[in-house]
């Protein structure tokens, strides 16, 4: 779900960069008002927590491979804005020491992973935590949350793959950037999340979830009606 | 400290594990993930490189490119393992790094006098 360079043409990336900015800003304004003194620390667990997750590559049928990202459970534990920040951050260390995602297309992958996935599953994790109160429902809610917020993720990084033969074309009906049309980027990318990754994430959700409930670290997870986050 | 001591030594377990995230796809002989081929790769797969993609595919040179220092990338197989996992110590200090310098500066800054108490 790394974009690399080339792959967006500069108004698709400057205008990925552009709507980032002030959502860095409000991510930050947020974990300033909202975040405990003493989870600060969870940030940069979480940081380097997405960054280990999104290394686990995991094969595809057809050749290709795809990771989870981690995304929607740091959002239950640091809330969406504190998870904007910090999967920000591993994408940011990827591109720059080991140039996974380009540097130019750093803004659109924070506004896919960093931001859509975390606040897509976040919501819906508290939206199916009102009927499943439970400690079991939490668990399910964490893990259709994941699933949710990873495929919300892979379906802007595909509608930003597939714009680019319609906004970049050279007369001789050749792509300038990312050559497949929407229609093909849609259907690759969505079959490949709505089936093996989203599962995958789902299931690291909701048994990270699961294990943190019966263990000493259980202050991890916030509960959602606690937070003002909104 | 104490109570992320747990958190960290899962995180060190993870990073050891890493290693199987670069070799199961080598084992299954799976290929980039969609949408991340590189240069060579899309020209095969259309027919011709686009011109942009082509101008600005390098337009970064990463110190550690795909996880293992440059000019390694046919190391031995075991090689290629150290170097990922070294890769996955690395992130951990870059981005736990990172965000707690940045976290503190959050958290410092106009926090409430509930937290300063503490």
């Amino acid at each position: 779900m790394h974009i690399p360079d080339g792959y967006l043409g500069p108004p698709t990336y400057i205008a990925t960069y552009a709507a980032c900015a002030p959502l860095w800003g409000v991510a930050a304004r947020k974990v300033r008002e909202s975040l405990d003194a003493r989870r600060a620390p969870l940030l940069a667990i979480s940081a380097a927590f997405s960054f280990l997750v999104m290394m686990f590559n995991v094969p595809l049928p057809g050749g290709s491979t795809g990771h989870a990202v981690g995304g929607v459970l740091i959002a239950i534990s640091v809330g969406p804005w504190g998870a904007m920040l910090s999967i920000s951050i591993a994408l940011v260390i990827q591109a720059l020491l080991f140039g996974d995602g380009g540097i130019t297309a750093i803004g659109a992958n924070c506004l896919n992973i960093a931001f859509v996935m975390p606040f897509a599953g976040y919501y819906t994790y508290r939206l199916l935590s009102r009927a499943l109160s439970s400690e079991r429902g939490r668990v399910l809610a964490a893990g259709i949350g994941g699933y949710v917020g990873l495929n919300a993720a892979a379906f802007t990084t595909a509608v930003m793959f597939g714009i680019q033969p319609l906004l970049h074309m050279s007369p001789d009906g050749r792509a300038l950037y990312a050559p497949y049309p929407l229609s093909v980027a849609v259907h690759a990318m969505m079959i490949q999340h709505m089936t093996v990754i989203g599962t995958v994430e789902a299931l690291v959700t909701g048994l990270v979830v699961h294990s943190l409930h019966r263990s000493r670290s259980a202050w991890v997870l916030d509960r959602p009606e606690r937070r003002s986050s909104r | 400290m104490k109570e992320y001591r747990g958190l960290l030594v899962a995180l060190g377990v993870m990073a050891l594990l890493t290693p199987i995230g670069l070799y199961l796809p080598q084992i299954t002989k799976a290929g980039a993930a969609w949408g991340e081929w590189g240069i060579l790769e899309v020209r095969k797969m259309v027919g011709y490189a686009p011109a942009g993609m082509e101008k600005a595919s390098d337009t970064w040179k990463a110190p550690i490119p795909d996880y293992a220092p440059p000019g390694r990338e046919n190391a031995s197989i075991p090689e290629q393992g150290i170097h990922y996992l070294l890769s996955a110590f690395l992130g951990i200090i870059a981005c736990g790094g990172g965000a707690y310098l940045l976290a503190r500066w959050l958290t410092r800054r106009g926090s409430p006098p509930a937290d300063r108490r503490q």
